[in-house]
């Protein structure tokens, strides 16, 4: 789960990573009180959207004036924001965050995140502040500064250091420099974070060290036990068919393909989309049903894949282990029927109870190409799904 | 042959008075596992199935002589489940749960390291010696004792991997998933290692998926092994778009690092067969050890004259 500028900095304000003095804006009426509350004399007017590139697309703006800063957060709240990371279509912004800008000396990066080749969590640093650190991993991986955490210990403030230095902070730049990697490391860790960045990391011309970007991204799979984190959830960010299907427990990411899939595993899911890539089709979407699913939630997956207009054929491909094909093919049936399916529709089944699944499809006299095979499935949906457009 | 578990296995299962623990517990008993117990903190001195249930991991093992475990505790226990079977002296243990905080995960990696326990999963369908002994959720009539050892990410693609050799008339040694998570007990070159020492695996499959690096340390490890076995390889997710999560809290592309491309072309480096689609998994293997294709690198060591 993402979280927005502002919500990241007030995580991190708590754990005593010092940030500029800012307010946010929700709708137009907050602007005047947010702007006078923050005070100048320089204001950043930021556009809150999961996506960054936000200052080349227009969504960041500075303001020496109250009135410059009102108007600017006037024209940004509803905007539609396109930047390289939000698609073509842009984003609106529903959200404004106003800041007081900083006296700015230096631009560094600071990134707490997790390592996966070494399964650590690591520092990650760079003098090269204010980039996308994935261009300065290409082109100059030398310029970036790694440092592991034993969890056995956690961080220490020798790590803050060797990575202070590595950065280039002077003595007394390490007085807030240390302690804040610090705070960034324990907000990490106690707010069950996969991605703590921030991007800059400023050296102000006072000799302090400023958080003026961040991003959180906490992990899924902790928010559990993350109740205050979880309703920081800004759900207008979220595709949503995507929502529809997390409330269902099915796993579904939108693709730009016109071949709808639905399919059991993350594995044979992915693998479904490569073999209509493979079969010359393209994949309109990832879907994995789950393991164990009833009816309703075969019928609820139908439902999803068919919310998007660019479908023009659906492929369902099923080895089922915990999953039994019969409750499988009820499900399709079932869907066939209530949702009036119009696309061609071709199904795999495979696995436990494969010779009743079959059974319950072929007798349901609906038009439902069964496929024998996985390859013969693929070529099916892609013929059929070119003939009808 | 086979690697990790075999007929005279003793298995225990962690949480086994659970829906899930339950039916898999009945699922293994009917492929013949030898469960001998199971753990439900509180429900020590009754029995389940017919099984006897312990308290705590460490009174199970003594009462039964278990090395493995099978743990199919809910995410929030699930990090504890796993620390309290390497405390009571097991040799496997098999996490099957989905949706364990990585920190966690983080933090059990670095505490098992050095242990005596093997940990396989968490996020996996689990482990199978086909009529031998199963710890897991993988349907057990699908598989064939056989020749081949499968690695994988996925359940249902090692699904496919099977079927396809059991209909080329190989079968398997052992399938072993790995699972599908960021952080997890034995990545690919743990249990290729035991592959190659296995003398009833005479050939591998190894199916990955996009995220993270276990794929690339696997083609590493395969180049310097001095121990040769011909090895067909599959990756899920080419068509994935970068910064998605696909369904497995790992495979995700991100800064441009774990794509299907780059992973495929180090398995190729190695002298891995890689399918171009699942569709023969299977016959790539097939051919690679009827020579119809030949490796990149000889298999054969050459002789020496004289």
């Amino acid at each position: 789960m993402n979280l927005h500028e502002y919500q990241s900095k007030a995580l991190l304000a708590k754990f005593g990573v010092p940030v500029p003095k800012g307010g946010v804006v929700l709708a137009a009426n907050d602007i005047h009180r947010v702007v006078g509350e923050v005070g100048g004399p320089v204001w950043v007017v930021k556009a809150q959207i999961h996506a960054g590139g936000r200052g080349k697309g227009g969504g960041v703006k500075i303001a020496k004036t109250a009135a410059d800063a009102e108007k600017a957060a006037q024209d940004i709240l509803g905007m539609t924001l396109v930047t390289h990371q939000t698609g073509p279509a842009g984003k609106e912004v529903h959200r404004v965050y106003i800041e007081q800008g900083a006296n700015i000396a230096r631009e560094l990066y600071f990134a707490v995140l997790l390592d996966r080749a070494t399964s650590r969590v690591t520092l990650m640093g760079s003098t090269e502040g204010g980039m996308d650190i994935e261009e300065v991993a290409a082109s100059t991986p030398d310029k970036i500064v790694r440092v592991s955490i034993d969890p056995i210990t956690g961080m220490q403030p020798f790590h803050a250091r060797k990575m202070a230095f590595a950065l280039g902070l002077k003595a007394n730049e390490l007085k807030t420099g240390v302690p804040l990697m610090m705070a960034a490391y324990k907000a990490y860790m106690e707010c069950d974070a996969s991605l703590v960045e921030i991007n800059p990391l400023c050296v102000t011309k006072e000799g302090n060290v400023v958080a003026l970007d961040a991003k959180i991204t906490i992990d899924d799979n902790a928010l559990f036990r993350q109740p205050a984190i979880n309703a920081m959830r800004d759900e207008t960010e979220e595709n949503h068919a995507e929502l529809r299907a997390q409330r269902a427990s099915i796993n579904y990411v939108k693709l730009d393909g016109d071949i709808g899939c639905l399919v059991n595993g993350a594995g044979l899911a992915m693998a479904t989309m490569d073999l209509i890539k493979h079969s010359g089709g393209e994949p309109a979407n990832f879907l994995d049903v789950g393991g164990g699913a009833p009816k309703e939630r075969v019928v609820e997956a139908f439902n999803i894949i068919l919310e998007d207009p660019n479908v023009k054929g659906i492929l369902v491909n099923i080895f089922a282990g915990i999953n039994r094909c019969d409750i499988i093919a009820e499900g399709v049936v079932a869907a066939t029927k209530e949702v009036q399916m119009k696309v061609p529709l071709v199904v795999r089944l495979e696995g436990t109870n494969v010779e009743e699944g079959r059974r319950i499809l072929a007798e349901s006299k609906l038009s439902i190409i069964a496929a024998d095979g996985l390859a013969d499935a693929a070529e099916k949906i892609v013929s059929a799904t070119r003939s009808a457009a | 042959m086979s690697i990790l578990i075999d007929a005279d296995t003793r298995v225990i299962v962690q949480g086994i008075t659970g829906a899930q623990g339950t039916f898999h517990t009945e699922q293994a008993l009917a492929y013949g596992t030898k469960v001998v117990g199971g753990v439900t903190p509180g429900k020590g001195g009754t029995k389940h199935l017919g099984l006897p249930v312990f308290d705590t991991v460490a009174e199970a093992v003594e009462a039964t002589g278990a090395t493995a475990t099978g743990i199919y505790v809910p995410p929030p226990f699930a990090a504890d489940a796993v620390l309290e079977a390497a405390d009571a002296g097991l040799e496997l243990a098999v996490c099957i749960t989905e949706g364990i905080p990585v920190l966690d995960m983080v933090r059990v990696k670095r505490a098992l390291q050095g242990a005596r326990m093997r940990m396989i999963g968490p996020n996996t369908a689990g482990l199978i010696t086909p009529g031998a002994c199963k710890i897991g959720i993988m349907p057990g009539h699908i598989h064939t004792p056989g020749k081949v050892g499968i690695v994988s990410k996925s359940g249902t693609l090692t699904y496919e991997a099977v079927e396809q050799t059991t209909k080329a008339g190989l079968g398997q040694s052992t399938c072993v998933g790995i699972g599908g998570d960021p952080v997890n007990g034995s990545p690919f070159v743990d249990i290729l290692e035991l592959f190659l020492a296995d003398p009833g695996t005479e050939a591998i499959i190894m199916i990955g998926e996009i995220g993270g690096s276990f794929e690339e340390e696997a083609a590493a490890f395969i180049r310097r092994s001095r121990i040769k076995k011909p090895m067909a390889g599959f990756i899920a997710g080419a068509t994935a778009p970068p910064g998605k999560r696909m369904g497995h809290a790992g495979a995700i592309i991100s800064g441009g690092a774990g794509t299907a491309e780059g992973k495929k072309e180090a398995m190729r480096s190695a002298g891995i067969a890689v399918a171009d689609s699942l569709t023969n998994i299977g016959s790539t293997l097939v051919n690679l050890m009827l020579g119809r294709l030949p490796p990149t690198r000889s298999p054969r060591p050459r002789r020496r004259a004289g």
